[in-house]
């Protein structure tokens, strides 16, 4: 059994790697590979599900894989495998199995036919490890590799303008999800003192005994993981995203804004519901979001003229109805709900196009100058208010921008004052003398906790936020990330007295995928006589392979799980202390904007329309 | 005084912008045109240098991408010199020619549009057009929606602006975040001058603000001009126009603009970067524009070189078999197409099956130009080339349409209680759904059809019997019968010869998941199958009475002879035919060997076809080769269900004589046409007149989304959104693409039409000049027009305003028998040969 549960999670490994080393022109191979994979990982896990039934269906739990270890705290990869595993694996791999095989040929002779292939591994890998994932931990790398893989998607056809701001705008929001997780692991850390699995949530009468004991603390728990949700799912407020997400190949938008990547956010809340279950005040304030979003999301899909933000609405309002479903306990009916919306919004998604030759044919039978509308009781003026928010989405796109990306670009903005001369001078020494200080403390053993921490992680987060407010000097932008980091981990070694191990372990990545960050800038700045980030430059269009390593290093760079950073970054988190929220807002608000920022220099440098070509350009609005 | 003149000013610059616009219709009557009409009234390399200086249009391929197409050889170094010789001195010509091969890296320049209005961005740093654009589209494709939502705009009957009006009157929620731009709104006295001066300022920046403005987003004015041009051409229709959404877009504006800059903020003429704008314009290299000309003529003289010669081959092949070429002979079969290019390779193969069958191309909606109306249909289709105006009505009855229906397109799935149920139970048989059309597909609802378009067994009202609708005529009267048949097979020159059976085949498309389903079926018809009147002109051309009527009139149709009606799918080359049940006895066993031959035709033909599909491998049983391009029409995941009118590049009008056994690789318009019988040149005008602007315009089309399909075409269609059943644009708020997408016209090579016309060259300079819209065409050669005179036997091109003789290289064609078939593994161009 372990060993079939083993090889099911390990095809999309081998197979997104394989599919990185077959050559661009093969689009038969790249497209056999794929679907052939897919299609015998499918085949495994129906094997493997029919074997479990027939076992009597027994949750099953694997410990598998220590990444790093020391006192009083491991990080380990864990697997777990329910109902709900199965349930989201099969319609995964269905849907992922059925897309390959349509994209196969509905790609033929596109550009980026292999990127595209490339890019569907790499969310099927991530979304099969927060399936089967059986702690947060794990659960978090799939979700960091989703949010990526959805940017990529998104920005699909990158050499167009509004793709790239699109998919830079979900992904800020995919980011206020990510907090919400590493806030929320920072929080059960203290809570149960380990790395908690999924499996032992199960077990009732632990639960309720650490919630009773903290019951602020689970409640801050349980709202964090509802923010994850909620951003991942389109829930209400974030839901305007999912429609501009609708940018990339019709397949692509369908698997993932249609149906898989949508309803991660509901098998989130399947997942830690044993943890919510006790919680009354949590539940009640999901399933009044949830009938909000229904509301407002069936409002929205009610008034749109264009076929994929119709369904994208209509499917928003159902996620919604699920997310109710949840908090009053149905969860196998939110679990059935979600499979059948899934199925339904793929299918209506990948027959979008032929919406035109059918309803102009319905239409030259039965036209109905002024359908009916099932609220024309309702007083005109009222009707007319509905419709114009409905058309304007009930403001909610804008509501985004103000509530998280305008107070970021403001702070910035503020901070724009301190130029590279005063971060030279002023900053990095302030870096360097905590830092020997830090290592004196250490040597001579002496245990301090200093109040420096919170000025520290501020001047941290100033960092970042500069670099993301930065305009001209890419290489400033780019540094300030990694000061940041620096900060950050100073901060925390100052709050609390703990081995320089964890700090070296968490900077070591960080400093590594600067330098090479650093090195492809100056390439890249060199080829193309000047670089800056005022507006996208589009690069990649004939640095192809330079944009792809600059996107590892900033990965890299940002504790995505290929850098020893990112177990360093929930290691550092462990030593901030329960009470310390002030803290531990300021690092995880770095961690967002660092990926931000990230994101930021890498689109505008490479992605977007490039200018110095006869090649054509497409409009700025198309 | 003065105020009279900016008024009348801003008029004429709406009027300007309009004329630039794209001017492609809504999604279910796509018709093909020239995308740069606008540039038509100058020379063809005149008008595109000029469309790339102001609007940035790339016009012409690029000096990187001819470069390649001379390394693959399909541009030869003799036919770059030949072009040299032609248009450089001859001291230069070396120079030239190493400036072609190798030409110094040229910058590319920024284009006249949109400077104007990036000063908003310099001097003010706010993105007018990303704060303005996503309200704007999306009020726009709310109000012009034709019924995609659910809940329509309110008061859609009104003008755009006066809808907008009332519903904000009378509402607590707007479309505005400031006062002020509502104040201006409700402001009935206040004009389109009035608030460009609030927010442009001087007057003399009006005119490049708007253009600036409204070229933002051409795909949305476009079609805003086209509807307001046609309001017919919706189904639920609408007053809009560009006036309109140019004021409701300037009341968006000043709404940013206040809100960022405050209700008293300066016009744009009082920023720095504003002053002097229009002395700063610089134009791009004309050299390297002037290279690309070069090698376009190079590209072109190639292609039209092998063309010509084949002709002459098969010229010198024909009097070498005199005896052949019997004039007396009757011919078994006679079979009338449409002159599509799709049908140029059906007619070869259906002619190499029945040799003694005879082919004849004309405008596939056979002279019958009419309104249809199926029944139980609310609204009539208009059956006939765009530009005509039909009088007549004609109405199907019998057969109910029985349409199936696809849940999944119904609107319910998108509420919220009816969805949750449907969800539940649809939601898991689209699982199924989907497994099966993936893997098996099969027709749908979702698929467009050729055959929907008409019932086979349904009756038609060909002969009018007294009654009017809507001030149509419903049917035909006799003499209006005798008038249509008698120009029809005149203008083809079938007047005599008459076989028993003659087949008029209309020519329609399947295909699914296609929002440009209606750029596939029939261009004359109005992009409609052409079933409906190749049925009709059966109907009129068997009737007895018309018959004794065209005998009286000269043109004697035997008793015997019989016309049928059939529908020639072009995706699936499937055949349909009308009415053979009623075929008399004797011609029975007759039909049946056609349909024998004719489904060899149509198999050889979808072979023939296969060469261009990568994906169907070549080395399997035929049977399952057919079968691949068959599923095409069918499959959700197939966004090129044929290849349509790419790689069009020729127009033949003449004999079939002329072209009887040359291979001409599906690229050429065939129009038949008897230049003896045509002395006056009557006939050649009725049919130039009409051929021009349609394979003018199809020609210039593919040329122009292929050079730049970013600009002109419509990109790739794989992320296609359907707008509110009028248009496409990628993702949610981008703008309306108008023009083909990259699927359609990859395979393309941009090359102008070439016409060629079996006629001396006084009668078609005679006929070309009696049109100036047609002559506009010749003149500034945006098509170029070569004579074949069939007295002289010389060629003859059409330069400069004069036909000047034309001396053929002589080609060097293969020995060996060529036969295309033989080809299905080679997915480029062929070279244009006999058929041995």
């Amino acid at each position: 059994m372990e060993l079939l549960l083993h090889t099911i999670l390990l095809i999309p490994v081998l197979g997104f790697l394989g599919s990185l080393l077959i050559p661009e022109i093969k689009e038969n191979a790249i497209s056999r590979w794929t679907f052939g994979l897919v299609g015998l990982n499918l085949l495994l896990l129906m094997a493997f599900v029919v074997l479990w039934v027939w076992q009597g269906a027994v949750n099953i739990d694997i410990k598998d894989w220590v990444l790093y270890q020391s006192t009083g705290y491991v990080f380990f990869i864990d697997f777990f495998f329910d109902h709900v595993t199965a349930t989201f694996g099969l319609v995964g791999g269905m849907l992922t199995f059925l897309i390959t095989v349509y994209s196969r040929y509905y790609l033929h002779r596109e550009t980026g036919y292999k990127r595209f292939f490339n890019t569907v591994w790499f969310f099927y890998l991530g979304y099969n490890l927060v399936v089967f994932s059986g702690n947060l931990e794990t659960l978090f790398v799939g979700w960091e590799i989703l949010g990526i893989s959805s940017f990529l998607l998104i920005s699909f056809y990158r050499d167009r303008y509004l793709p790239v701001k699109n998919a830079v705008r979900v992904f800020s929001i995919y980011r206020i999800g990510d907090v919400g997780l590493i806030m929320a692991m920072w929080l059960m850390h203290h809570l149960w003192h380990e790395n908690i699995t999924f499996s032992r949530l199960l077990d009732q009468s632990l639960v309720h005994e650490h919630i009773t004991s903290h019951s602020l603390v689970g409640i801050a728990i349980a709202l964090l993981i509802l923010l994850s949700a909620y951003a991942k799912s389109a829930q209400f407020p974030f839901s305007s995203w999912l429609p501009r997400a609708m940018e990339g190949p019709t397949p692509s938008s369908a698997i993932f804004y249609g149906s898989l990547s949508v309803h991660l956010g509901v098998f989130l809340m399947l997942r830690t519901y044993p943890f919510l279950e006790f919680q009354l005040t949590a539940r009640v304030i999901m399933g009044v979001l949830g009938v909000i979003t229904a509301f407002i999301a069936t409002n929205i899909a009610r008034v749109q003229s264009s076929v994929k933000s119709q369904i994208a609405y209509a499917s928003i309002a159902q996620i919604g109805l699920i997310f109710t479903e949840i908090s009053l306990g149905w969860l196998n009916l939110a679990l059935f709900h979600f499979t059948g919306n899934a199925f339904l919004r793929t299918y209506q998604l990948l027959v979008s196009p032929s919406v035109v030759s059918y309803l102009i044919r319905e239409q030259l039978y039965q036209f109905k100058q002024q359908p009916h509308s099932r609220i024309h009781w309702l007083p005109k003026a009222w009707m007319n208010s509905l419709y114009i928010l409905s058309v304007k989405e009930f403001n909610l796109e804008k509501l985004n921008f103000y509530l998280f990306w305008s107070p970021m670009k403001r702070a910035g903005r503020a901070l724009r004052f301190l130029k590279a001369k005063h971060i030279t001078l002023f900053f990095v020494p302030v870096a360097l003398i905590a830092f020997v200080d830090l290592i004196m403390q250490n040597l001579s053993g002496s245990n301090m906790p200093s109040v420096l921490s919170l000025p520290l992680a501020m001047m941290g987060l100033a960092m970042v936020l500069r670099s993301f407010a930065e305009k001209k000097d890419v290489f400033l932008s780019w540094w300030l990330v990694m000061l940041n980091h620096v900060f950050i981990a100073i901060a925390v070694a100052f709050n609390e007295h703990f081995t320089l191990e964890h700090v070296f372990l968490y900077l070591s990545g960080v400093v590594v995928f600067a330098a090479v960050g650093h090195l492809i800038l100056g390439k890249v700045e060199k080829a193309e006589g000047g670089i800056h980030l005022k507006y996208f430059q589009g690069i990649v269009h004939n640095k192809q392979r330079w944009a792809l390593m600059f996107l590892i290093a900033g990965l890299g760079l940002t504790g995505f799980p290929i850098s020893p950073s990112f177990v360093g970054e929930d290691l550092i988190f462990s030593h901030i202390h329960e009470n310390q929220w002030l803290l531990a807002v300021l690092v995880a608000l770095s961690y967002i904007v660092d990926g931000l920022a990230v994101i930021r220099i890498y689109s505008r440098l490479f992605l977007g329309p490039y200018g110095k070509t006869h090649k054509e350009i497409a409009y700025r609005s198309s | 005084m003065k105020h009279v003149n900016v008024d009348s000013s801003i008029a004429k610059t709406l009027e300007e912008i309009r004329h630039f616009l794209p001017a492609q219709a809504p999604l279910k009557d796509f018709v093909h045109h020239n995308t740069l009409h606008a540039f038509q009234n100058k020379p063809f390399f005149e008008g595109l240098s000029e469309a790339q200086e102001r609007f940035g249009y790339k016009t012409l391929l690029s000096l990187r991408e001819f470069q390649e197409k001379f390394h693959r050889g399909e541009i030869s170094p003799e036919a770059l010199e030949q072009v040299i010789a032609k248009e450089k001195p001859e001291g230069e010509r070396t120079q030239w020619l190493e400036k072609m091969m190798h030409p110094r890296p040229f910058v590319p320049s920024e284009p006249q549009i949109g400077r104007l209005r990036r000063v908003w961005m310099k001097d003010v740093h706010i993105d007018l057009d990303s704060m303005v654009h996503p309200s704007l589209f999306r009020v726009l494709c709310s109000y012009l929606d034709q019924g995609i939502a659910i809940w329509q705009f309110p008061e859609k009957n009104m003008g755009f602006l006066d809808a907008i009006r009332s519903i904000e009157e009378n509402s607590f929620s707007s479309f505005f975040t400031t006062v002020e731009a509502k104040n201006w709104l409700f402001r009935k006295t206040s004009t389109l001058e009035d608030l460009l001066h609030r927010i442009v300022g001087d007057e003399s920046l009006f005119h490049d603000y708007l253009t600036d403005q409204q070229f933002a987003h051409q795909g949305w004015s476009g079609i805003v001009a086209n509807i307001e041009d046609n309001p017919l051409g919706l189904l639920d229709t609408r007053k809009i126009s560009l006036h309109d959404i140019v004021y409701f877009e300037l009341l968006l504006e000043l709404d940013v603009l206040c809100m960022k800059l405050g209700v008293d903020f300066k016009p744009l003429s009082h920023h720095k970067n504003a002053i002097g704008i229009n002395g700063k314009f610089q134009p791009s290299s004309p050299l390297e524009f002037e290279l690309r000309i070069l090698w376009q003529k190079a590209f072109e003289i190639m292609h039209y070189q092998s063309v010509l010669a084949g002709i002459n081959q098969v010229k010198q092949h024909m009097t070498g078999h005199v005896e052949h070429d019997n004039q007396s002979e009757k011919p078994s079969y006679q079979a009338v197409f449409c002159i599509d290019d799709r049908e140029c390779s059906l007619r070869r193969h259906l002619e190499m099956q029945l040799p003694s069958c005879d082919t004849f191309g004309t405008p596939g909606f056979f002279g019958v130009a009419t309104y249809y109306q199926p029944e139980g249909s609310l609204f009539k289709t208009k059956l006939c080339p765009a530009p005509v105006t039909p009088k007549h009505l004609v109405k199907a009855s019998g057969v109910k349409d029985k349409r199936k229906t696809d849940a999944h397109f119904h609107r319910q799935t998108h509420t919220l209680l009816p969805g949750f149920l449907i969800a539940q139970t649809l939601g898991m048989w689209s699982a199924i759904k989907l497994f099966f059309q993936i893997f098996k597909p099969t027709m749908s609802p979702a698929t467009s059809t050729s055959l929907q378009h008409m019932h086979k067994h349904s009756v038609l009202t060909v002969a009018h019997e007294g009654k009017f609708e809507d001030g149509l005529q419903v049917g035909f009267t006799l003499p209006e019968m005798v008038g249509i048949v008698k120009s029809t097979l005149q203008s083809m020159g079938l007047t005599q010869h008459f076989s028993s059976l003659i087949y008029i085949v209309g020519h329609g498309s399947s295909s699914v998941n296609n929002p440009h389903f209606s750029a596939y079926d029939c261009g004359a018809c109005c992009g409609r199958p052409g079933s409906v009147n190749a049925r009709l002109f059966c109907a009129m051309a068997n009737n007895p009475e018309v018959r004794k009527q065209l005998a009286i009139d000269g043109l004697t149709i035997p008793e015997s002879t019989v016309f049928v009606g059939a529908l020639h799918d072009t995706s699936r080359d499937e055949i349909v035919y009308y009415e053979q049940d009623h075929l008399p006895s004797s011609h029975q066993e007759l039909h049946i060997h056609f349909d024998k031959s004719m489904d060899i035709a149509l198999k050889n033909n979808a072979l023939e076809r296969s060469r261009r599909f990568v994906l169907i491998p070549k080395k399997q049983p035929k049977t399952s080769i057919l079968q691949q391009v068959k599923l095409r029409s069918v499959s959700l995941f197939e966004p090129r269900p044929e290849l349509n009118h790419a790689t069009n590049s020729l127009c033949i009008i003449g004999s079939r004589k002329l072209t009887k056994g040359l291979f001409l690789d599906r690229r050429s318009f065939l129009n038949s046409y008897n230049a003896a019988s045509d002395s006056t040149g009557d006939i050649l005008y009725g049919i130039i007149k009409a051929a021009a602007p349609v394979c003018g315009g199809i020609n210039l089309e593919y040329f122009f989304s292929r050079v730049d399909n970013q600009k002109l075409g419509a990109g790739s269609k794989l992320p296609h959104n359907v707008m509110g059943l009028v248009g496409v644009a990628n993702g949610i708020d981008g703008d309306l693409r108008p023009g083909l997408p990259s699927q359609m016209i990859e395979v393309h090579d941009p090359l102008r039409l070439l016409m060629i016309v079996e006629q001396t060259p006084a009668i078609i300079e005679q006929v070309i000049h009696r049109d100036a819209a047609t002559y506009e065409w010749f003149k500034n050669e945006w098509i170029n027009l070569v004579s074949c005179c069939p007295i002289s036997g010389k060629y003859y091109e059409f330069t400069a305003g004069e036909f000047v003789e034309l001396s053929l290289q002589s080609e060097s064609f293969a020995q060996k028998p060529f036969e295309p078939l033989m080809f299905v593994e080679e997915t480029d161009n062929l070279p244009i040969q006999m058929i041995h």
